[in-house]
Order: C-alpha cells, then structure tokens, then sequence
C-alpha cells in the first residue's frame, strides 16, 4: 500500500493549493474557471492507467529514460570525501529534465481538447522541450522569450524556430524570464478557450506546482531504484540547483520522508548574495505574491520585483517554486548558493574530470558538491542532479573565461 | 451610505450610467498625476478609478504597463499614492476612488495596515486583479473592517454556477470584463455585453460597470446605454505616453487629458438621452 504516514512531507498541497502559507492561486477572474478545469483534469489524468501508460512510453522511447546514475569516480577521488553519484538528466532528448515535464503537459493538454500550446522561456530549455513534444504531437506552439534572452541564447532560439515554434521577443518590463512569464500569461487569459499554458517550473497557481513536480518525480524515483541497486541503501545528501526549482523538486520529492537523506537547493548568488546581483530568493528575498502563487521573491520594499542576475539564464528568476518556500521555512532541505565564479570553476573541473560539460545551472549544484563532499566521509553517498548538459553555454563560458571563438 | 453607493444612487434619479476613467498614480510624474486626479471630477469623471503601479501587472495591455513604469520611473510608491487620494480628497469628499492593482504591493506594506491607511486617505474601494474569490481570506475582511468595498470582476469565463462565489463578499459595484484579454487589446461586442450584464443583474443588487476595450466616447456611450458605468483606462493613458518621452514632462499633457476626458463623458451623459 502507498498510503502516507501522518505528518509526511509529501502531502502538499492542501486543497485550496497551498503549501502551509505558500502556493495558492493568484490569477485573474478570467484565469480562475480554466485553473479549476485544469486541476479537474490533471486529477482524473493521474488515476488513468491509459494517460499513465501513455507517459512511459514516450519516456522510455523518445525521452530515452530512465537516465542512468553515475558514479563520478575521478571526482570523487579529486574530492577526497564523499562518494559522488550524478543522475545524468542532461542525456535526455533535448539535453535536460525539462522535456519530462513538457511531455506530461502536452499530452495532458490533448486529452483536454486544447489545440495550441504556449510557453515561457529563460535560457531556451524549455521552449526547446515544448517547441520538441509539440512537433512530435503536431500542435501549434508559441514560445514567449525575453528580448535581451533571445539575444544571449541565439542557438536555442534557432533550434525552436527549426522545430516548427513560433518564438515571440518579450520587450515589456526588463526583457528577461520573469517578463516572458508575465507575457505568456497575458496570451492564456487572451485566448483561454483553445491554449494551455505549459508552465516549464514548480511556480505558478496550482495545480501547476504540484503538477510539475509529479511529472518530474521520476528523476527521484529512478534514484532511489539505482542507488538501492548500485549501494543497496539511501542516499546520505541529494544536491540540485535552483532557479524555480522543478529539477531540485523531481529529484527531492521521493526522498522527504526518509529523514536520514539531507537535501540541499543550491540557488545562484551571481556576484554575490552580499550584492545586488543575484537570483537567491529563498537565502535573500522575502515573502510575497507572484506569477499565481505565494512564494519567497527578490523584491524592494514597497513590494516592486527586483531582476535577478545570475550567469545561468535558467537559474535567472526572482522567485522560487512555493514547495520550496514550505520546505524551506520546515527546514527539510537546506538553501545554500554558489557564485558565477564558483559555477564557471566547476564547469572546468567536470570538463576535465569526468568528461561531461555540465549546463551551467547544474554547475551551481556541483560548486556546492566541490564543497561539501571533502567535509564527510568516504562512506557518504552524494547523489546530485545533473539536470542539463553544457553544449547551449559554451559561448557564456567561452565570454565568462575571456576566450574568442 | 458609502461615497459608492451614494454616487450610484444620485445616477440612478438622473437616469444616467457614470463615467469611470482609470488613471496610473504617478503617471507621468507625481505632480502632473496630481493635476489630472484634481481635474478629473470637474472633466466629467462620476467615479475615479486609480492605479497602483506594479513592475509585473500580468492583466495589462501595453498602454497600462508603460503608465505603471512610468510612474515608478517617477518615484510613485504605495506612499504616494495615498498621499495623492488626501490631496484630493482636501478639495472633493464626494467622487469615490477605487484603488486597481496588484496583490504583492499590498502584502509588502501589510494588508491590515494598508486597508486602515487607504480609508483614511479616503478610499472607497479596492479591485485587486490577482485575489480571485479563493484567495480573498487575507485580504476582503481586512478592507471590509476599515470601510473599504471590495470591488470583484466577472468575466466571459464566469459561469452562472460560478457567480455566486464572484459576488460573495463583493461591495460597490460588480466590474465586468468586456473581453477575454488584457486591458485596452480586443473590441467587445456591445450585444454580447449586454446579455451578460443581464445575465449577472439575475443574480445581483449591485450596480454593474464594464471595462478592458472601451477605448472611445462611442463604445462608451453603447455600454452606457444599458450598464451602470463604463469603464476608460488604457485610451486614456496612452495620451500621457508622448509628453513623457524622455526625462522631463511637457508641458500641456493635463489639459489634453482632462480634454479627452470630457470626451468621453459627453458620450456617457448623452448615452441615454
């Protein structure tokens, strides 16, 4: 049986969508009657063995899951610490954990009768994701993407416009992700009856949140299976960035309730969570409501959002999936952050090392690794998620590190 | 009786819908947005309908947006915003203000110390575009208790079944939203409006205004015909946006705002004569 022990970790949300105070639905009236159709039908999807079979089909044939588990050995051993496992996400079609999520939207947007599909985009990922499941599907896709991102992230604008997407600069506010959401948002209330919206992180009203991270548990629940084969116990610490949080909450959620597991959400301090600079909204910012949902954000005090900075687009967001904010306030896991620099230095040694060029978001996770794994002792098991691969950021890299191509 | 209820009631004796035009706090500059909010009854304005600027108004067309940039750009806070309704309210207790905006500014001042500091400036209402009815808790008793009505929104997506938890709760007026977008985008079609304002007038006393793609004294007057106000925002903003190109305002941009203005009410007044 899987019934959930009282006071487990893993019963959010409630039914109103909130997280202890987090989460929510903070939508516009013309938004709220879609959001309520929405969570009807994600709840009868879940209990349908046909929607169910039909998502592991395509994971296992076009997703190419399950990803393996790695053991980072030359790390490991550079290290001197911890045993260090990667869960390679970043082998996925399309090159991240992303598509995980996009699958289960769209296919879900089908059995609704919704004929075109809508998303926002930071760094390109998960427009590429929605730009790939909709093609595969044959169905309309517009992609929402900041100016000055379309900009920084030409190859994946390219990739989405091969793939049949129609890619729309956002030039309202400051150009960049949080605009693109807003955007994208503006489209749905517009042209409620035929489009859904596929929201690419654990934020916005719920259901969405909680439906993210179901479709993006698989990461955890392969872990687990792996682990428990490879070691024949639990992991000792999981670590995962974070920019919204979906990688970091598909990886966590299985494990909540095994209390021996530490988890650590690594968020990206840009310059320096002591600057303006960042994108820390749970290390720096403060409760507050946007997007559909209440959350911890980056913002002043007459409640005006700040941008965030970070040199990863995907982890440039000033706010954070309200599971997070819940877990956070709980104290289950443990918000830390890593710097441009210290991602940019973890990006070389993963290069060197292991031979994976890791995106730059999941970099973030293994700065933190770089870390903490000399702390403990070699019979402590690591598991970190690698949640995208390196291949979009050679050319931030390459301007980070001061090299012409 | 309430500055709404009041000016409702007096609308009804005369037999005529009223004129609601929608103003940014703040817009183009704070003491350019004083001179218009000051000018507004006198121009024709029967209710006032002002923005509070957010950096990410998700249920905004362009023209809303960039007034809601341009006033934080001007230094427009919470604060000021308040102090504008008492610079108003110094010359008219009548004309009510209805506050429109978003949740997270309200939150970060603190929702009960912002509804006693907005009725004591002399606000009369509030429209809060992203608390729907599930999420009123925090914030309708708080504005209820100081003397605040909470003004809600109907929408082509509102079903019948769905009304009564919309008017639950709901004080003023009930504000329907002519087109499935975002302010100041689509043209609504006048018939359709007016079934579904007959629609909701089944299931309530409440005067009902409508707004989002009024843009000209026409479409106002054909709404006018049969609500109880027409609403005015993004086409009169977008007059503001040439005299603050730039860092200074030029000057003249009051007078035509207030001209246009009259405009518009001069269609409502005329509607149903």
């Amino acid at each position: 049986m899987n019934a959930v022990p009282p006071n487990s970790y893993r019963q959010g949300p409630d039914a109103k969508g909130h997280f202890g105070p987090y989460g929510g639905r903070y939508v516009a009236e013309t938004l709220m009657p879609l959001i309520l159709d929405l969570e009807a039908a994600y709840g009868a999807a879940k209990q349908d063995q046909g929607f169910l079979d039909e998502m592991a089909y395509f994971l296992e044939y076009y997703v190419g899951r399950p990803s393996p588990l790695y053991y980072a050995e030359r790390l490991t051993e550079h290290l001197g610490g911890a045993k260090i496992y990667f869960k390679r996400d970043e082998l996925n079609h399309t090159g991240a954990h992303k598509i995980n999520n996009c699958l289960g939207q769209v296919l879900l947007a089908k059995r609704m009768g919704k004929t075109r599909i809508i998303a926002e985009t930071g760094a390109g990922q998960h427009g590429v994701a929605t730009a790939t499941i909709c093609a595969r599907f044959g169905l309309p896709c517009v992609v929402y993407m900041g100016a000055v991102d379309m900009e920084r992230q030409k190859p994946n604008v390219f990739r989405m416009k091969l793939l049949g997407a129609e890619v729309i600069p956002v030039t309202s506010g400051a150009h960049t992700l949080k605009d693109a959401m807003n955007e994208a948002m503006r489209d749905w209330v517009a042209n409620v009856r035929d489009t859904f919206y596929c929201i690419g992180t654990v934020a916005g009203p719920h259901p969405y949140p909680a439906m993210v991270r179901d479709f993006q548990s698989v990461i955890g629940i392969e872990a687990k299976e792996q682990l428990a084969k490879a070691e024949g116990r639990l992991p000792d610490l999981l670590v995962a960035a974070i920019g919204g949080g979906s990688n970091a909450m598909g990886l966590f959620f299985p494990f909540l309730d095994d209390s021996s597991v530490a988890m650590h959400g690594v968020e990206a301090a840009g310059h320096g969570v002591e600057t303006e600079q960042h994108a820390a909204s749970l290390t720096k910012g403060t409760p507050g409501i946007l997007h559909g949902n209440k959350t911890y954000l980056l913002q002043d005090g007459d409640g005006q959002i700040i941008e965030a900075h970070s040199i990863s687009a995907g982890l440039d967001y000033p706010g954070v999936g309200p599971e997070h904010a819940w877990l956070h306030d709980l104290k289950r896991v443990t918000y830390v952050s890593a710097t441009d620099r210290e991602a940019l230095d973890a990006f070389q040694l993963c290069a060197q090392l292991e031979g994976i060029l890791p995106a730059l978001e999941p970099a973030h996770a293994l700065a933190h690794v770089i870390k903490i794994a000399p702390t403990m002792d070699a019979d402590k098991l690591i598991v970190m998620n690698m949640c995208g691969r390196g291949d979009k950021d050679i050319f931030t890299v390459a301007d980070a590190l001061k090299v012409t191509l | 009786m309430s500055r709404i209820a009041a000016r409702f009631a007096s609308l009804k004796a005369e037999g005529r819908a009223a004129f609601i035009p929608f103003v940014t706090a703040g817009d183009p500059s704070l003491d350019v947005a004083r001179e218009i909010l000051l000018g507004l009854p006198k121009a024709g304005a029967d209710l006032i309908e002002l923005g509070m600027p957010f950096t990410d108004p998700m249920a905004d067309g362009p023209a809303v947006q960039a007034a809601g940039l341009r006033a934080l750009k001007a230094g427009a806070t919470m604060k000021t915003t308040l102090q504008l309704v008492r610079d108003f309210r110094v010359g008219d207790n009548v004309t009510p203000i209805v506050l429109m905006g978003y949740a997270n500014p309200i939150f970060a001042y603190g929702v009960e110390a912002f509804a006693k500091d907005a009725a004591a400036a002399g606000v009369d209402g509030m429209i809060i575009v992203d608390i729907p009815p599930e999420e009123a808790g925090e914030f309708g008793p708080a504005l209820n208790k100081a003397g605040i009505d909470v003004i809600r929104l109907s929408t082509p997506t509102t079903t019948d079944a769905r009304l009564p938890a919309v008017l639950h709760g709901a004080g003023g007026f009930l504000y329907y939203v002519s087109i499935t977008g975002i302010t100041g985008t689509k043209d609504f079609d006048p018939a359709e409006v007016e079934r579904e304002v007959k629609r909701i007038k089944r299931q309530t006393q409440l005067p009902v205004g409508v707004g989002f793609g009024i843009k000209t004294a026409e479409q106002a007057a054909a709404i006018a015909r049969f609500a109880d106000a027409a609403v005015v925002g993004s086409a009169i903003v977008a007059r503001i946006a040439p005299y603050a190109d730039g860092e200074t305002v030029k000057p003249g941009c009051a007078k035509d705002v207030l001209d246009f203005v009259k405009g518009l009410s001069a269609g409502v007044r005329a509607a149903r004569a």
